[in-house]
């Protein structure tokens, strides 16, 4: 069982750098469309990472919401934009060495903060196989609060948007 | 029986036993990996091709003529035909198209009406993978599709690609909702997302479209399916007479085989989890479990084509008023109806929920009829 054991292990490197490089094909494609397409790579290459996780909910989750409909109203918003036709829309400006700068000097921080924090596995949690069924268990007993509140939020967000939305009368 | 029920099981068994004997164990499992893959992407492209066969004929039938019946016997080797015809046709690219978005979507448009096979259960231990959450797996996969369309339509750099692209988009968008809606009774019944346990909790005949609440949910199912596969009467997508083929207009050859393929192994693929979720799956008397799958499904294809020899196209405001005027609501409701019938004792359940659901139907009716289509008024041509 080995071999396979390093199979699989190749499998996720591979989709992680596929997931990588298409996170930085997001950011400097010149063009929007294939931006929206590489973002949707990326997104597909983080279920991938659910998956390695044994998290097979998440992952369909990730690809039905993700993939499926905020993906789709990108790429209306695109489709809205005047000007798709054009092939070369700069994504950087002049700053970018300046923040690239920055960026570094927070990397070392994160990094020293990474490797100093000890990573305290708790084995019942890493045992315990979190299904569907024990998630919606948990929203109706014990997490009923937040999920009432979140659920009132998205009500308020939905009944704003139909009355922005509306057709003035 | 019980030999043909399970013979591709037994003959899989029987391969992977004789590679035992010299191969070492992990070899083994990709081999058996490799075998369930062989046999879906043998029997997706093979599927399609019969699909458009039985079509034309049955098509044919409706229009009151033939159909296909030149090469081979009843015209059967009439798909061959035309595979071979479709590559040895040129391979035409708009000179303004963008490239690599228009080569790749009919490549990426078939993996995801491939993949959705894999949570199939074709047959009494014949899904080839029984995951937890298949059927959600089914149901993601199967919007990815949309996207390819879309690269399609935007890669093509045409006019009326770019509005069968949008149409597209916007009809999956407004289906997708109800489609969902519709299977949570189901899920809601048998406490399992996946497939396999799904046809088993409904093994002896105790099929969830012999109760109320199952039997609408097959009807919203089966049409939010129709619509996401753009068949007619939703194929406002392709509508050849008003954007002449909408997403597809730009291709030829092999391209367009493999988005006409897509669409029929999706077809299939839809017609088989209606048949899965509502029907009882491969449950079924005297013949082996896979046979009853594939008639249950064949039978879902049937009425498919039969839609399309029957009912015209929709138009696109009668296209989103169905589905969220009165589809929507309906599922929404259905929901509820299962509940009732899931809480309540055994024989009382049948009469609350039939009365419920009923009362349902009345309701949603009255409250759409403002604004279902009316009767068209001419008022230049008299």
């Amino acid at each position: 069982m080995d071999a396979l054991h390093i199979l699989a292990k190749l499998g996720i490197f591979a989709a992680m750098l596929v997931t990588l490089t298409a996170a930085v094909m997001v950011v400097t494609l010149r063009n929007i469309f294939h931006c929206a397409l590489a973002l949707i790579l990326v997104l597909l290459g983080v279920a991938a990472a659910y998956i390695s996780l044994k998290a097979e909910f998440f992952a369909v989750i990730q690809i039905l919401l993700y993939v499926g409909a905020i993906m789709t109203l990108v790429i209306f918003a695109i489709m809205l934009t005047s000007r798709i036709g054009d092939k070369t829309i700069l994504q950087n400006n002049r700053q970018g060495l300046i923040s690239f700068a920055l960026l570094g000097l927070f990397n070392v921080f994160f990094t020293g903060a990474v490797l100093k924090t000890s990573w305290n596995l708790n084995p019942a949690a890493m045992a315990a196989n979190v299904d569907a069924g024990v998630l919606g268990a948990a929203f109706m007993n014990e997490y009923v609060f937040p999920f009432e509140i979140i659920s009132v939020v998205l009500i308020v967000a939905l009944v704003g948007a139909i009355i922005l939305g509306r057709a003035d009368q | 029986m019980e030999a043909s029920d399970t013979i591709f099981v037994a003959f899989k068994k029987a391969i992977l036993g004789f590679l035992q004997g010299f191969l070492p164990d992990w070899t083994v499992v990709i081999v058996s990996i490799l075998i369930s893959i062989t046999a879906i992407a043998i029997f997706g492209p093979v599927t399609m091709m019969y699909l458009t066969w039985l079509e034309r004929k049955v098509v044919g039938r409706i229009q009151n003529r033939y159909g296909p019946n030149r090469v081979g016997i009843f015209g059967l080797l009439q798909p061959i035909a035309d595979g071979v015809k479709m590559l040895t046709k040129e391979d035409i690219v708009p000179q303004a198209a963008d490239k690599v978005t228009h080569f790749l979507a009919p490549v990426i448009v078939v993996i995801p009406a491939l993949l959705v096979f894999s949570v199939l259960p074709f047959g009494k231990g014949m899904a080839a993978v029984n995951l937890n959450v298949g059927l959600l797996f089914f149901l993601a996969i199967s919007t990815m599709s949309t996207i390819a369309i879309f690269m399609g339509s935007w890669g093509s750099r045409n006019k009326f690609s770019l509005l069968g692209g949008m149409r597209a988009v916007a009809q999956m968008v407004s289906y997708e909702i109800p489609m969902v809606m519709s299977v949570v009774p189901v899920i809601l019944v048998t406490g399992s997302l996946s497939t396999v346990s799904i046809v088993e909790a409904q093994l002896g005949g105790k099929w969830f479209v012999f109760t109320p609440w199952g039997f609408f949910a097959a009807i919203v199912f089966f049409l939010c399916g129709v619509a996401e596969v753009n068949r007619t009467p939703f194929d406002l997508p392709e509508g050849e007479s008003e954007i002449i083929a909408g997403f597809h207009t730009e291709y030829s050859g092999m391209k367009f085989a493999l988005f006409y393929m897509a669409e029929f192994m999706s077809a299939f693929a839809i017609s088989g989890l209606t048949a899965t979720l509502f029907f009882g799956g491969w449950d079924g008397p005297f013949l082996p479990s896979w046979v009853w799958f594939l008639i249950k499904a064949y039978a879902m294809i049937f009425i498919m084509i039969w839609f399309r020899g029957t009912l015209p196209r929709l138009r696109v405001d009668q296209l989103m008023g169905f589905a969220w005027k009165l589809l929507l609501p309906f599922a929404l409701l259905n929901i509820f109806v299962a509940a009732l019938w899931q809480l309540l004792p055994a024989p009382k359940n049948l009469i609350v929920a039939g009365a419920a659901e009923a009362v349902v139907l009345v309701v949603i009716f009255v409250a759409a009829r403002k604004d279902s289509p009316q009767k068209r008024t001419y008022i230049f041509a008299d």
